[in-house]
Formats: structure tokens, C-alpha cells, sequence
């Protein structure tokens, strides 16, 4: 088992308020680590530190055994982040969309209309995105996640705006990538209804500032 | 250089550096102020062509030498703040911009309060004002792009940029500006452009250079202090230091 | 493992931005009324002879074409930034500067080639004389990639306030003003019969620096903007 993310002493400080302090710890390949805490506690702004999107006020993050600084281009290539904004192009379809993301992920899809079927978007396809409902669109976002080879997940609120239908379909594919080895970063307001062999929750919002 | 200055990247120690230096900044400012404006103003004798007007220089001159220093400063520190992620450097941007805009509004005052004996108008597009017009545009931007965010660590990085952006295109802009004016050409003298000054007048000017460099050196560092403060406040140190200052004038009544 | 070489990412980048900016055909076509109606509204204000207007023509076209190029500053990153495109920009492995040198060469056909192709319009409306049309429209050429880079810069750093317009400008148009004296001094010379090769050479300069360096500036001020 090999370290995936290694978390040393991260100190975030938004808008004059200490989010955490001095917070360490480490993920396994195929683990899972849950990011637990109420709004606002700064869930969202630790996943962005770990994807690289922030700096945190103090210490520091190592991906796959090198500093997130040092070389992004590696860990880049093996990370995947989906945010809070699905990241998806109004003005365009959800075939164009699923594409373009694809290659810009360094994938060329053989089979769209496969992908499109297993994420449950299929006679959508040609329908500019801004006319589909939220939980299609984040559908077309988390449709990366099906031809995703990248060993590190990293999901803010995956299951938003999903019907129960997708909520179930996203943990099946969890679970396949945590049986291929693969790790997992995610918050959510949802309990997991999925047992991972090896979850780690991660409790915000608790550290008070004197 | 690095390891030495990294303490001073934290708050408190800038923070007491700067209270030590301040008080030699500010009385050598008034002192090199009050002798070289003084003493340029009343005693230094008047020029042949100009008589008495050309005394403004006395001030003009100082001013707009340190509102070109100030920007250059400014884009040192932007520099130091984005590449080394130093807090009070970032602080410092904000600290050294208004500065730099006052030198620059005094020194486009004084040039256009020149200007009437000179050209017989307020304002004339000679080069040299209309670039530091422009630089003034420049500070005002950077101040108004570092107000216009919430955070103000992003909104000191936001303007770091900015002044950086700024200082590669000042002297584009500096020479474009004076070839644009030589092609339209209106006016035709040129201030500075005369054979070397007297001592009795350089003298005074030499002191009045002197004087505004303690000056723009002691307004930065006092708002260099604000604003480490300001930024600070949560942190133990300030309050203390806060709460220590109130306990002493207790005291003292 | 996403094996993409940098060129792929970067076709990939462009060719999204083109499709986006062909299915919103407004968003380019409003910068560009805007620009004739400001070039025709002067005829109006300052009257129609051609000895005024033909004087005039170059410095005007050029004020509206820098107020054009500020009004469509917005769509360069304002849609990226609120539907999560720009931070997933951040985090595709390639120099975040070439990412953000393909979508201002984007944005440049969008915006700053329809100047070029406008040019013989505007400067019919304003009775620029004949000899004056070529340098023109070579001068828009070697200037609008210019603009392009330099509004890139301010409406990254603005991008996350949400209220970018009036700020953009302040920041902006000043280092617009070299450009502006270069681009019309050779109008200006074209007009008089001199040669005009000198201007256009520093235009020139100036866009090859401006292109070289902006990127930085721009991924620095994405960097910062998403946070």
C-alpha cells in the first residue's frame, strides 16, 4: 500500500476565521476519507488544497509521495477534481460536453453513446446543456468519472441535485474504483448507504480558535 | 538575503522593525523638508529667466522623482509578495500606493501651478505631465482593484499583479508619450534641460530630495504598520500589543 | 492516467471556446454594433465634413475600438469562472499561461479579426481618405491581439468580483495608451504620405512583447481570482 495524500500541519484561515489548524493525515491507495462537518467548516476549502487549487496558510500537501508545488504536471495527471460548479458549458450539449472533457482528461472516447447510456443520459444527447435539469447536468459532469483512469478522486458534494437512482449508481462506481485501487476524497451532506473496506472520516468544524 | 529577511515575512517582527525605524524616518523628513523647502522658497537666489516660479521645483521635482520611485517599489515588493508568498510585502503594496498617488497628484499640481507662468495655462500636454497623469491613472487602478475584493490577501495579489503589470509598461508608455508629444509638438520648453545649476540652488534641492525620501519613507512605514495591524488582528500579539498601549496610558494618568 | 500532450490540450481548450462562442453569436456581434454605432454617432456631434471627420478618423476609430474590446473583456473568463470551467482549467496538465494564451487567441477571432475585416466600413463613415486604409486596417491588425492580451489581463483579475465593467477599464485603458499614439501616428503618416513602416514596426514590438508576456500575468490573475 502506497501513500496517496499526505496532509502535514494544513492551517486555512478564510476571511479572518480559522476553518483548521494544524490538521495531518494520510491516505492509502483505495481508501476512502470522508470529509464530515457542517456548512462552512471548510470542507470544500480543504478539498481544494488538496487538489491543488489553493495554498494553505501553513504547511503542506504531498500527492502520490511528492509536493503539490514540485511538478504539478504529475500529480495532474493523476487527479481528478470535481468541484462544487460541475464544470459543465451551458451553450453546449451533453455529447460535446462529455467529449471536449474527455480529451481535455487525455481520453479518447471510442464509444460516447455507451458512456452516455450508463450515466442515464441517453436521448439527451443533443439537447444544449443549460436546458437540462440540474441533476442531468451534474450527470454530464460526473460522466468523467466512468472512463477516469486518474488513481485519486477528489468529489465536493458529488451527489447533488441526484435522484436516489444516481445517488446508487455513483457509490457502484465508487466501489469499482476502490476495488481497482483507487482513492477517494469526498464531502457530502448524504450518508453513505456503500461500506468501503477502509473509510476515513475526517470531523471539521471542531477546532476552536482561543 | 532570504533567510534573514524570513522573519520579518511574520507580522510582529516587521511590525517592531518598522516602530523602530519610524521615528528616525519621520524627524529626519521634517527636518530635510522644512530645510531644503524652506530654504529653497526663501533664500536660494531666483533664476535669471524664470525669477521666482522656477521655485517650485523645490517641491515639483522631489515629488514626482518619489511618485516614479514609489511605483517602482511597489512592483519590487509585488514581485517579492507573488513569487515568495511574503505576507508583509503583500501588506506593503497597499502601504506604498496611496503614497506614491499623493507624490504623483503633487507633482501633476505643482506642474500644472507652473505651468500658468510658464505656458499661460493650467494644463498643457507636455510629456512629462501627461506620463505622470498616466501614472496616476495607474496607482488609482491599483488601489481600486485591491478595495474592490473582500479578502484582502487576494485582493494584495490581485494588486501585486497589477503593479507589475504596470511597472513593464511604464516606460513604454514614458516614451511613447514623449515621442507622441515631439510629433505634436506644442510647447517648446523644456525644464530641466539647462546648463548645470548653481550651487546655491542645488544645494537646497539636494536637502528637499533628502527630505521627501524620509518623508515617503515614513508615511510607508506608518501605514505599512496600520496594515500589519489591521491584518493581524485575530493573531494574540496585536491585541496584546493593543491592550498593552491602552494599560500604559492608564497608567500614565 | 490522462496522457495528453500539450498541443492535444491546448486544440481541445481553443476548440471549446470556439463552439461556445459560435452557438452565443450576440455576445460576439454586440461589441461590434457598439463600435459602429460610436464611430456614426460622431459625424453627428462634431459634423459630417470630410476635412474634420478624415482628421479625426483614425483616433476615433481606435478610442472605439479600445472601448469595444473593454466591452467584450467580460466573456472571456466571466462564464468560465461561475460554471467551474476556469478551476478545472487549473488542473489540466499543461502551462496554465498557454491555456490562457489559446483562449485569448480565441477570443482574438471573435473580436479582434472582425475589427480588421469592419475597417474599410468604419473608415468610409468617416471619410478617412484612401491612402490612410490600408495602414489602418494593418495597424488594427498588429493592435487587436494587443487589446485582446491586455483585457485578458484585467478581466482575470476581476473575474471573481462579479462586478467587473467599470474596473476593468480603470485598470486597463491606461495601458492601452501606447498602442493608441503608435496605431493613429501611423494613420496619421499614411495620410501625409510619409512612410509608415516605423509605427507599424513598434506596433509590431509592442504585440510580440504583449503576447509574449501577458500569459504570465493572465495565469497568474486566473491563480489568483480562483480561490
Amino acid at each position: 500500500m502506497s501513500t496517496v495524500v499526505d496532509a502535514r500541519e494544513l492551517t486555512s484561515i478564510r476571511a479572518g476565521r480559522v476553518l483548521f489548524e494544524a490538521l495531518s493525515f494520510k491516505l492509502e491507495a483505495g481508501a476512502v476519507l470522508y470529509v464530515a462537518g457542517p456548512n462552512g467548516a471548510g470542507k470544500s476549502t480543504l478539498l481544494r488544497i488538496l487538489a491543488g487549487l489553493l495554498r494553505p496558510l501553513e504547511g503542506d500537501v504531498q500527492l502520490f509521495g511528492q509536493a503539490l508545488r514540485h511538478d504539478p504536471e504529475h500529480w495532474q495527471r493523476q487527479t481528478l477534481f470535481i468541484g462544487h460548479k460541475p464544470a459543465v458549458k451551458p451553450a453546449l450539449t451533453a455529447i460535446e460536453n462529455i467529449q471536449l472533457q474527455a480529451q481535455l482528461d487525455g481520453i479518447q472516447l471510442d464509444d460516447p453513446w455507451a458512456l452516455l447510456e450508463q450515466v442515464g443520459l441517453l436521448g439527451l444527447e443533443d439537447i444544449p446543456a443549460q436546458q437540462l435539469s440540474a441533476g442531468q447536468q451534474r450527470r454530464i459532469a460526473l460522466a468523467r468519472l466512468w472512463y477516469s483512469s486518474a488513481k485519486l478522486w477528489i468529489l465536493d458534494e458529488p451527489f447533488t441535485a441526484l435522484d436516489q437512482v444516481g445517488i446508487e449508481l455513483l457509490q457502484q462506481r465508487f466501489a469499482a474504483h476502490q476495488a481497482n485501487q483507487g482513492s477517494l476524497i469526498l464531502t457530502s451532506h448524504q450518508a453513505l448507504t456503500w461500506r468501503p473496506k477502509t473509510l476515513q472520516v475526517l470531523e471539521l468544524g471542531e477546532v476552536a480558535y482561543e | 538575503m532570504w533567510r534573514w529577511l524570513h522573519p520579518y515575512a511574520k507580522g510582529e517582527a516587521s511590525y517592531r522593525l518598522l516602530g523602530k525605524m519610524l521615528p528616525w524616518f519621520s524627524v529626519l523628513a521634517v527636518i530635510g523638508v522644512v530645510v531644503g523647502v524652506g530654504w529653497g522658497l526663501a533664500f536660494a537666489p531666483p533664476d535669471y529667466q524664470q525669477g521666482d516660479s522656477y521655485r517650485i521645483i523645490f517641491i515639483h521635482v522631489p515629488a514626482a522623482l518619489y511618485s516614479m520611485g514609489s511605483f517602482t517599489g511597489m512592483a519590487i515588493v509585488a514581485l517579492i509578495a507573488l513569487v515568495w508568498q511574503i505576507r508583509t510585502a503583500e501588506w506593503s503594496i497597499n502601504a506604498i500606493a496611496p503614497v506614491g498617488a499623493v507624490m504623483t497628484a503633487i507633482s501633476l499640481f505643482t506642474g500644472a501651478v507652473w505651468g500658468k507662468p510658464m505656458w499661460g495655462t493650467w494644463w498643457e500636454w507636455d510629456a512629462r505631465l501627461t506620463s505622470q497623469l498616466i501614472l496616476l491613472f495607474l496607482y488609482i487602478g491599483v488601489i481600486a482593484l485591491y478595495h474592490a475584493f473582500e479578502d484582502k490577501r487576494t485582493g494584495a495579489k490581485a494588486a501585486a499583479i497589477l503593479s507589475l503589470v504596470g511597472v513593464v509598461n511604464v516606460p513604454i508608455i514614458h516614451y511613447s508619450v514623449y515621442w507622441w508629444n515631439t510629433l505634436h509638438q506644442t510647447s517648446t520648453i523644456t525644464k530641466f534641460a539647462k546648463p548645470s545649476m548653481p550651487m546655491s540652488m542645488a544645494t537646497p534641492l539636494y536637502i528637499a530630495l533628502f527630505g521627501f525620501a524620509m518623508l515617503t519613507a515614513a508615511l510607508i512605514c506608518w501605514r505599512l504598520r496600520n496594515e500589519i495591524l489591521k491584518q493581524e488582528l485575530h493573531r494574540p500579539w496585536v491585541q496584546q500589543e493593543l491592550l498593552g498601549d491602552n494599560a500604559a496610558q492608564t497608567e500614565g494618568q | 492516467m490522462n496522457n495528453a500532450s500539450t498541443w492535444q490540450l491546448l486544440k481541445t481548450v481553443m476548440l471549446r471556446d470556439a463552439k461556445v462562442a459560435l452557438r452565443k453569436r450576440s455576445d460576439i456581434l454586440n461589441p461590434l454594433v457598439f463600435l459602429l454605432i460610436v464611430v456614426s454617432l460622431f459625424p453627428l456631434a462634431v459634423g459630417p465634413g470630410p476635412d474634420i471627420l478624415g482628421r479625426i478618423a483614425a483616433g476615433v476609430i481606435w478610442v472605439a475600438a479600445l472601448l469595444s474590446a473593454l466591452l467584450g473583456s467580460e466573456r472571456l473568463f466571466r462564464d468560465d469562472y461561475l460554471d467551474g470551467s476556469l478551476e478545472q482549467l487549473l488542473l489540466v496538465p499543461a502551462p496554465l499561461s498557454a491555456l490562457a494564451l489559446a483562449k485569448v487567441a480565441v477570443h482574438w477571432l471573435f473580436a479582434g479579426l472582425p475589427l480588421v475585416i469592419l475597417s474599410p466600413v468604419l473608415a468610409l463613415l468617416l471619410k478617412l481618405p484612401f491612402e490612410g486604409w490600408g495602414t489602418l486596417a494593418l495597424s488594427l491588425l498588429l493592435g487587436t491581439p494587443i487589446l485582446s492580451a491586455l483585457t485578458a489581463i484585467g478581466a482575470a483579475l476581476t473575474v471573481s468580483l462579479g462586478r467587473g465593467g467599470a474596473l476593468v477599464s480603470l485598470l486597463i485603458l491606461p495601458l492601452f495608451i501606447p498602442l493608441l499614439i503608435f496605431a493613429t501616428a501611423a494613420v496619421e503618416a499614411a495620410l501625409l504620405g510619409m512612410p509608415v513602416s516605423g509605427q507599424l514596426a513598434w506596433l509590431a514590438a509592442l504585440m510580440v512583447l504583449t503576447v509574449t508576456l501577458s500569459p504570465l500575468a493572465i495565469a497568474a490573475s486566473i491563480r489568483v481570482s480562483v480561490n
